[in-house]
């Protein structure tokens, strides 16, 4: 039993435990409806497009070792397999710990709707949830915020700051941003003004200048929140580098493990534009996957009791191509993967139509083409963790997405 | 003419007043940034202290194989080294380069314990690496230029300094070689032509060690090309692909082919390694054996002769193309103006940069002629490279601080690292990025900071910094009533009038 047709316009072969997704996504919602539990959503957008073929490695597939040459990834590199055709990239045993336990789950050969190889019309894209680049200043997962029903709000009320979205760095990434208030957060790196200061010019900006004030006020609201947990946070480090990458999440699960804090959080991080020298089991891309596994784990620790209700979603603006470039390292491509991890996450599975890698099967002869719509698989997720119906995702979250089926099953 | 307040247009156009600007201006700010532009030697940054770029490279080089050496005599004392990564492959060391670098850690004391008396107190500072001393040296200029150097008074030409830095955008994050190179590629390909023909500033960028570094095209080999079809390599499109993208023409105008077009036309630049085989170590050198051979075609025009003239060739090309002058035109009004600036501004930007054949003193001349630059209205917020160089220059103690390490540190934690952008596209340049809350709440953290060391009398430094009628009742009154000389210092700092422009 391995086919969705059900469910999705294409024929979409389930490799790994194909026949529990079926079974699943034929079930009445009953356990996941909104209410039930309190549910957490994360994020986490790459920027620079992670190579989904090194991430998550198609061993299995003929074409992939001549393409790849010396950063392929094998069973000699230490890769542990998923399910004897896709194997993990080595540098993250946690999110292999994970996938084993269930609560891991891996999206493959997956794509927005994007199909030019700009960088920053791509993440315009994919945070936007719009078709196309340049639409819109407001991102999907605040419009899913707005899209709540009435009485399923993810936060049964407004509670320290009003917000029940979290959007971490200094400038919180575009898919956070919107109408719904915002909690911005920072891993804080200076001594803070003292109250008396703050206050005199929260009164100016009152009297002067709104847009300023309000800002002003909403920083000082979740920088008061994050200091009330666990004590004075000093953090530094930059999300670009696998030490800030952990020290970024273990503050924003924080925030979110808090009883009245966010529930819907947004980060970014940086690096993964891997042109040159990209290595193999080790090397640069391998430290910054190292980076991202960390960063899971500390989700896990920090989250407590509250992982098992969370679903962390990973993503990038497009995958890289398919053959080793020049300089050892891959360009702009296609198709890539995604991956699902918490307890929420009905995981132990790669879910992927897999295209294949012979040079016919390519996207424009150079990329792994994608099979699977980024916007579909978040669709199956807000539809059954939220309880927003696909109508409402469809023209208010992912606008012009009603012709893509929600991928269902994706939860437990 | 204007309603702007002339402390408003140093805000808008320049650095922002400093002792001595209010009264260079007068009532005519325009004049004033004029006259600095038409001053000989304007844009440039004259230090003869600091290495060129090349130089910068090779010194990094021998500092590399130095630090190579002496792990290898002892091995015990390795893991201190960092650096030593780099010994491994082209991409040198950015995790050793992070752990020496104390610019990006939070004070290690007590909060705000950071001032330099309390530091030498627990122990002699130690030196800095060589890598870290370069790039301060780099940093150490400029703040003595952007505070109290010749011609800045107003300001301008240093923010089309900046400006065009971050059009043309390279990141130290790259690791080791582009942060001692991010200083001389501004020196080198960004100041000489600020006001000369953008053309120029283009070659000179995208020939840069820094530029072809960061963009990983020094190793982009052609495939065809005699060393191509000796080796296991190839084309790298990366830098082709941003030439065209963010440094001219703007997305949408181009496709895939043409990257890949490009990015053969461009082989066989790159740069000298450490053995100086076929130019001296550092320096940039046209490899014709990794040049791809044969006819390539960009946008419709075919360049047939192989050879380093045909990159440039179609360079130029770029520079010429109608998309580049409107992509510039855009990209400078949005900057000075506001985030949606008026059409028509944009429109005679663009069109005087066609007309003069992209001669950017004529396109920033029409800027300072254009009406709707002067709207009073402040649009746009600092950013926090303009916050933090506009407090600087106040006087009463506010740069009693001037450390490269502490000017970076305010930066970063501001979230505009120094030539450090998360990637090749630069920063934002947007009120709503700027003015987030948690940039916000930073700005009102760091004010705090510059300010504590403040002992003066708020009210000449308000003479000093804003002009007649710029600053509003209410921002007067906070500061007249302030607790302490320090908190009217930081509410200074973070009025709107200061905040804004």
């Amino acid at each position: 039993m391995t086919d969705l047709c059900e469910h999705a316009p294409t024929r979409r072969a389930l490799l790994g435990t194909a026949g529990a997704l079926f079974a699943w996504s034929l079930m009445p919602r009953m356990a996941s409806a909104a209410g039930a539990r309190d549910s957490r959503f994360v994020c986490i957008v790459l920027r620079g497009a992670m190579d989904g073929l090194s991430a998550v490695a198609p061993v299995g597939d003929p074409a992939y070792g001549p393409l790849r040459e010396s950063i392929a990834l094998n069973g000699e590199t230490g890769a542990p397999s998923l399910d004897g055709f896709f194997a993990l990239h080595p540098a993250m045993p946690n999110l292999a710990r994970l996938y084993r336990g269930g609560q891991a789950s891996v999206i493959h050969a997956v794509a927005t709707g994007y199909r030019e190889r700009s960088h920053f019309d791509g993440q315009d894209v994919l945070e936007s949830g719009q078709p196309g680049p340049g639409r819109t200043q407001s991102g999907w997962l605040n419009r899913l915020a707005q899209a709540l029903p009435a009485g399923e709000r993810v936060r049964p009320s407004g509670g320290a700051g009003g917000a029940d979205l979290l959007g971490v760095g200094v400038t919180p990434p575009l898919v956070v941003r919107g109408q719904a208030p915002v909690y911005g957060w920072a891993p804080p790196m200076i001594a803070r003004a003292n109250d008396e200061t703050v206050r005199r010019v929260l009164d100016l900006y009152a009297a002067r200048d709104p847009l300023l004030a309000s800002r002003l006020r909403e920083g000082l609201d979740t920088e008061r929140l994050a200091s009330t947990q666990g004590g004075a946070m000093k953090m530094q480090g930059n999300a670009g580098t696998p030490d800030g990458m952990r020290r970024i999440a273990e503050g924003a699960a924080r925030l979110l493990a808090t009883d009245d804090g966010p529930r819907l959080a947004a980060l970014a991080f940086d690096g993964w534009d891997t042109h040159a020298q990209e290595g193999g089991a080790t090397g640069r891309l391998a430290k910054l996957l190292g980076g991202l596994d960390d960063a899971l784990s500390a989700f896990e620790t920090g989250l407590g009791p509250r992982w098992r209700d969370t679903a962390i979603l990973v993503v990038t603006e497009f995958g890289r191509t398919a053959r080793v470039n020049g300089t050892v390292g891959t360009d702009h491509g296609t198709g890539t993967v995604a991956f699902l991890a918490g307890g929420r996450v009905k995981g132990g599975r790669v879910v992927a139509d897999w295209p294949g890698l012979s040079a016919q099967a390519l996207y424009e002869g150079r990329d792994l083409a994608p099979t699977t719509d980024l916007r579909g698989v978040m669709k199956g997720l807000f539809e059954e963790m939220f309880s927003v119906s696909d109508a409402t995702l469809s023209r208010d979250v992912f606008p012009g997405t009603a012709g893509i089926r929600p991928l269902r099953g994706l939860l437990a | 003419m204007s309603a702007l307040p002339v402390s408003a247009a140093l805000a808008r156009f320049g650095l922002g007043a400093r002792p001595g600007s209010l009264a260079a201006a007068g009532r005519d700010p325009r004049g004033l940034f004029e006259a600095e532009m038409a001053a000989p030697g304007a844009g440039l940054l004259a230090d003869p202290a600091l290495p060129d770029g090349t130089a910068s490279l090779a010194a990094l080089y021998a500092y590399e194989r130095t630090v190579r050496e002496a792990a290898k005599a002892s091995p015990m004392t390795s893991g201190m080294a960092s650096p030593a990564a780099s010994a491994d492959g082209a991409m040198a060391a950015p995790r050793g380069m992070a752990a020496s670098e104390p610019a990006m850690e939070v004070p290690k004391g007590p909060q705000g314990s950071q001032g330099p008396a309390k530091d030498a107190a627990k122990e002699p500072p130690k030196e800095q690496p060589l890598p870290t001393r370069m790039h301060w040296a780099e940093v150490s200029a400029r703040l003595a230029h952007l505070t109290t150097g010749e011609g800045t008074a107003g300001g301008f030409v240093e923010r089309l300094v900046r400006f065009w830095t971050n059009h043309f955008a390279v990141s130290t994050l790259k690791g080791g070689p582009v942060r001692v190179l991010s200083g001389p590629f501004e020196r080198e390909a960004i100041r000489p032509h600020v006001l000369g023909r953008f053309a120029d500033m283009l070659r000179a960028v995208e020939t840069h060690p820094a530029m072809l570094l960061f963009l990983d095209s020094t190793l982009s080999l052609g495939p065809d090309s005699p060393a191509g079809r000796n080796r296991r390599r190839g084309l790298n499109e990366n830098l082709a692909r941003e030439i065209m993208e963010l440094h001219t023409l703007g997305v949408g105008h181009y496709a895939q082919a043409d990257v890949t077009a490009l990015s053969g036309l461009i082989t066989g630049w790159t740069v000298s390694g450490a053995d100086g085989k076929l130019a001296p170590p550092g320096a940039f050198f046209f490899n014709p054996n990794w040049h791809q051979p044969g006819p390539l075609t960009v946008l419709g025009r075919t360049y047939p002769e192989p050879g380093f003239q045909r990159g440039v060739d179609a360079l130029d090309a770029l520079a010429r193309n109608p998309a580049t002058a409107d992509f510039v035109a855009l990209k400078l009004a949005r900057h000075f103006v506001a985030d949606v600036p008026p059409p028509a501004l944009v429109g005679r930007l663009a069109r005087t940069f066609r007309d003069t054949g992209g001669d950017l003193r004529a396109v920033s001349l029409a800027l300072l002629a254009a009406p709707e630059a002067w709207d009073p209205a402040a649009r746009k917020i600092r950013s926090p490279w303009e916050f933090v160089v506009a407090a600087l220059r106040l006087p009463g103690g506010f740069a009693s601080d001037l450390r490269p390490n502490a000017f970076l540190a305010n930066l970063t934690a501001l979230g505009e690292p120094l030539w450090s952008p998360a990637g090749p596209n630069g920063f934002p340049d947007t009120l709503d990025h700027w003015a987030s809350p948690e940039g916000m709440k930073t700005r009102l953290d760091i004010a705090a900071k510059l300010a504590a060391r403040v002992q003066a009398d708020p009210g000449g430094i308000t003479e000093t910094a804003f002009s007649q009628g710029a600053l509003s009742d209410e921002s007067r009154h906070a500061l007249a009533f302030a607790e302490s000389r320090q908190q009217a210092a930081a509410i200074l700092l973070m009025s709107p009038e200061f905040q804004r422009r």
